[in-house]
Protein backbone atom coordinates (compact mmCIF):
# COMPACT_ATOMS: atom_id res chain seq x y z
CA UNK A 1 0.00 0.00 0.00
CA UNK A 2 1.25 3.47 -0.88
CA UNK A 3 2.09 5.41 2.30
CA UNK A 4 -0.17 8.36 3.08
CA UNK A 5 2.96 10.45 3.38
CA UNK A 6 3.57 10.22 -0.38
CA UNK A 7 0.12 11.66 -1.07
CA UNK A 8 0.73 14.47 1.41
CA UNK A 9 4.08 15.36 -0.16
CA UNK A 10 2.44 15.53 -3.60
CA UNK A 11 -0.28 17.71 -2.11
CA UNK A 12 2.34 20.04 -0.56
CA UNK A 13 4.06 20.40 -3.94
CA UNK A 14 0.83 21.18 -5.79
CA UNK A 15 -0.30 23.62 -3.07
CA UNK A 16 3.02 25.47 -3.13
CA UNK A 17 2.99 25.71 -6.93
CA UNK A 18 -0.56 27.08 -6.73
CA UNK A 19 0.34 29.73 -4.13
CA UNK A 20 3.44 30.79 -6.05
CA UNK A 21 1.39 31.03 -9.25
CA UNK A 22 -1.22 33.21 -7.56
CA UNK A 23 1.52 35.58 -6.40
CA UNK A 24 3.75 35.83 -9.47
CA UNK A 25 1.37 35.58 -12.41
CA UNK A 26 -0.27 38.73 -13.74
CA UNK A 27 -2.81 37.07 -15.98
CA UNK A 28 -6.16 36.74 -14.20
CA UNK A 29 -7.04 33.51 -16.04
CA UNK A 30 -3.82 31.82 -14.93
CA UNK A 31 -4.37 33.00 -11.35
CA UNK A 32 -7.77 31.25 -11.40
CA UNK A 33 -6.09 28.05 -12.65
CA UNK A 34 -3.72 28.24 -9.69
CA UNK A 35 -6.72 28.43 -7.34
CA UNK A 36 -7.98 25.19 -8.91
CA UNK A 37 -4.58 23.61 -8.23
CA UNK A 38 -4.83 24.56 -4.55
CA UNK A 39 -8.32 23.06 -4.26
CA UNK A 40 -7.08 19.86 -5.89
CA UNK A 41 -4.27 19.66 -3.36
CA UNK A 42 -6.89 19.85 -0.61
CA UNK A 43 -8.86 17.04 -2.29
CA UNK A 44 -5.79 14.81 -2.38
CA UNK A 45 -5.29 15.39 1.34
CA UNK A 46 -8.91 14.51 2.13
CA UNK A 47 -8.75 11.28 0.16
CA UNK A 48 -5.36 10.26 1.56
CA UNK A 49 -6.55 10.74 5.14
CA UNK A 50 -9.88 9.08 4.42
CA UNK A 51 -7.97 6.04 3.22
CA UNK A 52 -5.56 6.11 6.15
CA UNK A 53 -8.36 6.32 8.74
CA UNK A 54 -10.77 4.07 6.84
CA UNK A 55 -13.45 6.77 6.88
CA UNK A 56 -15.79 7.40 3.95
CA UNK A 57 -16.22 11.04 5.02
CA UNK A 58 -12.82 11.67 3.42
CA UNK A 59 -14.48 10.96 0.07
CA UNK A 60 -17.66 12.96 0.70
CA UNK A 61 -16.01 16.31 1.37
CA UNK A 62 -14.09 16.42 -1.94
CA UNK A 63 -17.50 16.32 -3.67
CA UNK A 64 -18.43 19.55 -1.87
CA UNK A 65 -15.03 21.06 -2.69
CA UNK A 66 -15.43 20.18 -6.37
CA UNK A 67 -18.87 21.81 -6.53
CA UNK A 68 -17.57 24.95 -4.81
CA UNK A 69 -14.65 24.97 -7.27
CA UNK A 70 -17.10 24.80 -10.17
CA UNK A 71 -19.09 27.72 -8.76
CA UNK A 72 -15.89 29.70 -8.19
CA UNK A 73 -14.68 29.05 -11.73
CA UNK A 74 -18.00 30.18 -13.21
CA UNK A 75 -18.01 33.40 -11.16
CA UNK A 76 -14.31 34.06 -11.80
CA UNK A 77 -14.67 33.64 -15.53
CA UNK A 78 -17.76 35.88 -15.47
CA UNK A 79 -15.63 38.53 -13.76
CA UNK A 80 -12.97 38.08 -16.47
CA UNK A 81 -15.54 38.67 -19.22
CA UNK A 82 -16.84 41.79 -17.43
CA UNK A 83 -13.26 42.98 -16.85
CA UNK A 84 -12.33 42.62 -20.51
CA UNK A 85 -15.48 44.49 -21.51
CA UNK A 86 -14.75 47.34 -19.08
CA UNK A 87 -10.97 47.65 -19.30
CA UNK A 88 -9.89 45.58 -22.27
CA UNK A 89 -7.32 43.66 -20.28
CA UNK A 90 -6.87 40.60 -18.07
CA UNK A 91 -3.65 41.95 -16.60
CA UNK A 92 -4.00 42.34 -12.85
CA UNK A 93 -1.48 45.21 -12.76
CA UNK A 94 -3.88 47.39 -14.71
CA UNK A 95 -6.84 46.71 -12.46
CA UNK A 96 -6.01 49.17 -9.71
CA UNK A 97 -9.14 51.28 -9.23
CA UNK A 98 -9.37 50.21 -5.59
CA UNK A 99 -5.65 50.59 -4.89
CA UNK A 100 -6.07 54.08 -3.45
CA UNK B 1 10.82 -8.06 -12.81
CA UNK B 2 9.59 -9.45 -9.50
CA UNK B 3 10.46 -6.15 -7.90
CA UNK B 4 8.35 -4.32 -10.47
CA UNK B 5 5.39 -6.61 -9.85
CA UNK B 6 5.73 -6.21 -6.08
CA UNK B 7 5.91 -2.42 -6.32
CA UNK B 8 3.49 -1.89 -9.17
CA UNK B 9 1.22 0.47 -7.21
CA UNK B 10 4.20 2.60 -6.16
CA UNK B 11 5.46 2.80 -9.74
CA UNK B 12 2.04 3.89 -11.01
CA UNK B 13 1.84 6.41 -8.17
CA UNK B 14 5.19 7.99 -9.03
CA UNK B 15 4.34 8.05 -12.74
CA UNK B 16 1.02 9.84 -12.15
CA UNK B 17 2.44 12.13 -9.45
CA UNK B 18 5.24 13.11 -11.84
CA UNK B 19 2.72 14.00 -14.53
CA UNK B 20 0.68 16.01 -12.01
CA UNK B 21 3.68 17.97 -10.74
CA UNK B 22 5.09 18.63 -14.21
CA UNK B 23 1.66 19.78 -15.40
CA UNK B 24 1.32 22.11 -12.41
CA UNK B 25 4.81 23.52 -13.03
CA UNK B 26 3.84 24.12 -16.67
CA UNK B 27 0.76 26.06 -15.52
CA UNK B 28 3.17 28.23 -13.60
CA UNK B 29 5.71 28.85 -16.38
CA UNK B 30 3.79 28.76 -19.68
CA UNK B 31 3.16 32.25 -21.03
CA UNK B 32 0.09 31.48 -23.08
CA UNK B 33 -3.09 30.84 -21.05
CA UNK B 34 -4.24 28.20 -23.51
CA UNK B 35 -1.05 26.17 -23.02
CA UNK B 36 -1.42 26.60 -19.27
CA UNK B 37 -5.02 25.33 -19.48
CA UNK B 38 -3.93 22.20 -21.37
CA UNK B 39 -1.15 21.57 -18.81
CA UNK B 40 -3.76 21.93 -16.07
CA UNK B 41 -5.90 19.35 -17.88
CA UNK B 42 -2.98 16.86 -17.72
CA UNK B 43 -2.66 17.54 -13.98
CA UNK B 44 -6.39 16.92 -13.41
CA UNK B 45 -6.34 13.63 -15.31
CA UNK B 46 -3.24 12.43 -13.44
CA UNK B 47 -4.90 13.32 -10.13
CA UNK B 48 -7.97 11.32 -11.20
CA UNK B 49 -5.66 8.33 -11.66
CA UNK B 50 -4.24 8.91 -8.19
CA UNK B 51 -7.79 8.88 -6.78
CA UNK B 52 -8.30 5.41 -8.26
CA UNK B 53 -5.09 4.26 -6.55
CA UNK B 54 -6.44 5.60 -3.24
CA UNK B 55 -9.70 3.59 -3.50
CA UNK B 56 -11.80 6.63 -4.46
CA UNK B 57 -13.24 5.40 -7.74
CA UNK B 58 -16.35 7.59 -7.67
CA UNK B 59 -14.28 10.71 -7.07
CA UNK B 60 -11.97 9.78 -9.94
CA UNK B 61 -15.00 9.73 -12.24
CA UNK B 62 -16.28 13.02 -10.78
CA UNK B 63 -12.83 14.56 -11.22
CA UNK B 64 -12.76 13.62 -14.90
CA UNK B 65 -16.37 14.71 -15.54
CA UNK B 66 -16.45 17.97 -13.58
CA UNK B 67 -12.86 19.19 -13.69
CA UNK B 68 -11.56 17.86 -16.99
CA UNK B 69 -14.96 18.00 -18.69
CA UNK B 70 -16.64 21.03 -17.16
CA UNK B 71 -14.26 23.49 -15.58
CA UNK B 72 -11.57 23.14 -18.26
CA UNK B 73 -14.11 23.73 -21.03
CA UNK B 74 -15.25 26.83 -19.12
CA UNK B 75 -11.64 28.05 -18.96
CA UNK B 76 -11.06 27.39 -22.65
CA UNK B 77 -14.31 29.19 -23.52
CA UNK B 78 -13.25 32.20 -21.45
CA UNK B 79 -9.83 32.24 -23.12
CA UNK B 80 -11.47 32.11 -26.57
CA UNK B 81 -13.97 34.86 -25.64
CA UNK B 82 -11.24 37.10 -24.29
CA UNK B 83 -9.05 36.33 -27.32
CA UNK B 84 -5.75 36.92 -25.60
CA UNK B 85 -3.85 37.27 -28.89
CA UNK B 86 -5.36 40.64 -29.72
CA UNK B 87 -4.58 42.00 -26.27
CA UNK B 88 -1.36 44.02 -26.10
CA UNK B 89 1.76 42.07 -25.21
CA UNK B 90 2.36 42.41 -21.52
CA UNK B 91 4.79 40.93 -19.05
CA UNK B 92 3.33 37.74 -17.58
CA UNK B 93 5.33 37.59 -14.35
CA UNK B 94 5.96 39.91 -11.44
CA UNK B 95 9.72 39.97 -11.98
CA UNK B 96 10.34 42.29 -9.04
CA UNK B 97 8.86 39.71 -6.68
CA UNK B 98 10.81 36.68 -7.93
CA UNK B 99 13.81 36.98 -5.54
CA UNK B 100 11.37 36.96 -2.62
CA UNK B 101 8.98 34.35 -3.93
CA UNK B 102 11.47 31.49 -4.30
CA UNK B 103 12.65 31.51 -0.65
CA UNK B 104 9.10 32.15 0.55
CA UNK B 105 7.81 29.16 -1.43
CA UNK B 106 10.62 26.99 -0.06
CA UNK B 107 9.79 28.10 3.48
CA UNK B 108 6.08 27.37 2.94
CA UNK B 109 6.81 23.90 1.57
CA UNK B 110 9.25 23.17 4.44
CA UNK B 111 6.67 24.31 7.00
CA UNK B 112 4.00 22.05 5.50
CA UNK B 113 6.43 19.11 5.36
CA UNK B 114 7.23 19.55 9.05
CA UNK B 115 3.51 19.67 9.76
CA UNK B 116 2.86 16.35 7.99
CA UNK B 117 5.99 14.59 9.28
CA UNK B 118 4.16 12.72 12.04
CA UNK B 119 1.54 11.21 9.76
CA UNK B 120 3.34 7.88 9.54
CA UNK B 121 2.46 7.21 13.18
CA UNK B 122 -1.28 7.52 12.69
CA UNK B 123 -3.19 4.27 13.17
CA UNK B 124 -4.19 2.53 9.96
CA UNK B 125 -7.93 2.30 9.53
CA UNK B 126 -10.06 -0.40 7.96
CA UNK B 127 -10.15 -0.06 4.17
CA UNK B 128 -13.36 -2.08 4.05
CA UNK B 129 -15.26 1.00 5.25
CA UNK B 130 -14.58 2.59 1.85
CA UNK B 131 -16.51 -0.13 0.04
CA UNK B 132 -19.27 -1.10 2.46
CA UNK B 133 -22.62 0.25 3.62
CA UNK B 134 -23.33 -0.33 7.31
CA UNK B 135 -20.99 -3.30 7.38
CA UNK B 136 -22.36 -4.92 4.23
CA UNK B 137 -19.94 -5.09 1.33
CA UNK B 138 -20.98 -2.76 -1.52
CA UNK B 139 -19.37 -0.53 -4.13
CA UNK B 140 -17.45 2.65 -3.47
CA UNK B 141 -20.28 4.64 -5.07
CA UNK B 142 -22.86 3.14 -2.73
CA UNK B 143 -20.67 3.86 0.30
CA UNK B 144 -20.13 7.51 -0.68
CA UNK B 145 -23.80 8.03 -1.56
CA UNK B 146 -24.95 6.49 1.72
CA UNK B 147 -22.77 8.89 3.71
CA UNK B 148 -23.67 11.86 1.47
CA UNK B 149 -27.43 11.39 1.58
CA UNK B 150 -27.76 10.23 5.19
CA UNK B 151 -25.13 12.07 7.20
CA UNK B 152 -24.45 15.09 4.98
CA UNK B 153 -27.85 15.77 3.43
CA UNK B 154 -28.10 19.35 4.72
CA UNK B 155 -24.68 20.43 3.35
CA UNK B 156 -25.63 18.75 0.09
CA UNK B 157 -28.79 20.85 -0.15
CA UNK B 158 -26.88 24.02 0.81
CA UNK B 159 -24.47 23.37 -2.07
CA UNK B 160 -27.42 23.47 -4.46
CA UNK B 161 -28.22 26.99 -3.23
CA UNK B 162 -24.56 27.99 -3.63
CA UNK B 163 -24.62 26.73 -7.22
CA UNK B 164 -27.87 28.61 -7.92
CA UNK B 165 -26.35 31.84 -6.60
CA UNK B 166 -23.25 31.20 -8.71
CA UNK B 167 -25.36 30.68 -11.84
CA UNK B 168 -27.25 33.93 -11.30
CA UNK B 169 -24.04 35.79 -10.45
CA UNK B 170 -22.27 34.53 -13.55
CA UNK B 171 -25.20 35.53 -15.76
CA UNK B 172 -25.36 39.02 -14.24
CA UNK B 173 -21.59 39.48 -14.53
CA UNK B 174 -21.35 38.23 -18.08
CA UNK B 175 -24.40 40.08 -19.39
CA UNK B 176 -23.83 42.65 -22.09
CA UNK B 177 -25.28 45.97 -21.00
CA UNK B 178 -27.11 47.62 -23.83
CA UNK B 179 -26.90 51.43 -23.84
CA UNK B 180 -30.08 53.21 -22.85
CA UNK B 181 -31.29 50.36 -20.70
CA UNK B 182 -31.17 51.14 -16.99
CA UNK B 183 -28.61 49.27 -14.87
Amino acid sequence: MIPTFYYLVLSVILFTIGVVGMVVRRNFITVLMCVELILNAANINFIAFGRQLGDITGQVFPIFIISIAAAEAAIGLGIIIALVRLKGTVNLDQVNVMEG
Amino acid sequence: MDWMVAHFAELVFFYLAGIAVIGAACVLIFRSPINAALALLCTFLAIAGLFVLAHAELLAAVQVLVYAGGIMVLFLFAIMLVNVRVLPEQPQFMRKLLPFVVPAAGALAALLLVAIWGVGHLPLGDLAALTSVEGVAAGNTEAVSWSLFMQYLLPFEVVSIVLLVAIIGAIVLGRKETPGEGA
